[in-house]
């Protein structure tokens, strides 16, 4: 790894006056950036640590939803979720392992945006609100494909707010050696209707399946799923699985997912 | 080159770091605590396992400039005060919980993370929750009995 200035601010104003400079990149809980600089795929000149930040870290219940803070630990959203959201909190419960748990974070994640990545799938399917320093964008317009966000050069997520859903869940087929979503698929039934969104499958990374929604919308039942195909045009080929095989994981997990929440 | 300055296995200790010094190489290189091992290096394996502020994490995987002032166990912190080995030390050596020895630093940290949490775990928990650790000598089967036994269960005989 080439060497570089940690800077560890402990306002969100002073992390963004400091990743002003082009060079530097922020730093959460670096499950995913630390093995990415190991492997000199990324060589910032300043790394602006967010971890030391009060103000982004924990989870609360507002009236417009479950409030998690950016740096907030996959684990504990795992137990302070459990109450208000519990689909969210077993979702984050399942995320690489407990050691990965206590240090990976959900503004990590989205600010990464791995198209294999478990919250995308929840963010999108719940609609959520991505808050920042600078505004709050909608869940729809935030992911933009894979590794891609509607993150402006030196913005920070501060915090994720879920709307809570009638019924929700989330399951997912772990790729047994890094335990990300070979696909994993989250759905969320509001009283206007249904939400589904799908990770690990897609070369866009995570998206809504709007026939899925459709189907559960008029009947919340697993057989309203049956028939259903996605085509495998768009799909993640690897080693691991075929694009038809993902395709065909989609509705699976999807069903799974029905039939648990 | 900043000094960092932490409480490792109840002892107060500083050592130089750069911007990328990881805290398994602080831990090594600057304390020489050879006792956490690297094993993959890509935060995949879990030998690296320790506890920073009560917490299991992957040392290899968070900076030692995070942690100005954190309290820091690893393995060289888990045997008794009179040099005897811990509990969960004593189970892996009865169940032969280790035949290289490699990862075994990560599995008693990871199992001494778990035994806090769940101080009664069921076989599947423990599977479960080891699954950020890596052994590739026993097959698990006695690393498991090793972590049912210190956590005062019943193992079944051989």
């Amino acid at each position: 790894m080439y060497d570089f200035e940690l800077q560890k601010p402990t306002s969100v104003a002073e992390a963004v006056a400091a990743l002003a400079d082009g060079s530097a990149q922020a730093l959460a809980g670096g499950q995913t950036l630390i093995p990415t600089m190991k492997q000199r795929l990324a060589d910032p000149g300043t790394l602006v640590s967010l971890m030391a930040i009060p103000a982004l870290q924990g989870v609360a219940m507002t009236s417009s939803g479950l409030s998690i803070g950016a740096t907030t630990t996959h684990a504990v959203v795992a137990l302070s979720a459990l109450a208000h959201y519990p689909a969210l909190a077993a979702l984050a419960g399942q995320i690489g392992d407990p050691a990965v748990r206590n240090r990976g974070t959900i503004g990590g994640s989205i600010a990464n945006n791995d198209p294999s990545a478990c919250y995308p799938a929840a963010i999108l399917a719940s609609n959520a609100v991505i808050v920042t320093n600078a505004r709050e964008i909608a869940a729809d317009d935030y992911f933009q494909g894979m590794f891609a966000t509607a993150l402006e050069e030196g913005e920070i997520v501060t915090a994720v707010r879920f709307p809570i859903p009638l019924q929700a869940a989330y399951v997912k087929f772990p790729q047994p050696a890094s335990r990300f979503a070979l696909v994993g698929a989250f759905v969320a039934r509001f009283e206007d209707g249904v939400r589904v969104a799908v990770t690990g499958a897609s070369n866009n990374g995570a998206f809504r399946w709007n026939a899925a929604e459709t189907a559960l919308s008029a009947d919340f039942i697993v057989q309203a799923l049956a028939g259903l195909v996605l085509p495998a045009d768009d799909m993640i080929a690897d080693l691991h699985g075929s694009a038809e095989y993902r395709a065909h994981l989609c509705a699976v997990m999807l069903k799974r997912a029905v039939l648990a929440a | 080159m900043k000094t960092v300055t932490m409480r490792v296995n109840g002892k107060l200790v500083s050592a130089p770091t750069e911007g990328r010094t990881l805290l398994v190489e602080y831990l090594r290189e600057g304390l020489r605590l050879t006792g956490t091992h690297v094993g993959c290096d890509t935060s995949q394996c879990g030998a690296c396992v320790v506890h920073v502020n009560g917490l299991a994490v992957k040392s290899c995987t968070i900076f030692a400039q995070e942690l100005e002032g954190a309290e820091v166990l690893t393995i060289e912190g888990m045997a008794n005060s009179d040099g005897s080995l811990g509990v969960i030390q004593q189970a892996f050596q009865d169940y032969h919980g280790l035949q290289c020895g490699f990862c075994t630093p990560g599995m008693v940290m990871s199992a001494a993370a778990l035994l806090a949490e769940n101080p009664t775990p069921s076989e599947a928990e423990v599977r479960q929750y080891l699954e950020g650790n890596l052994c590739r000598c026993t097959g698990y089967h006695n690393i498991v009995k090793a972590i049912l036994a210190a956590s005062g269960q019943a193992v079944a005989a051989e």
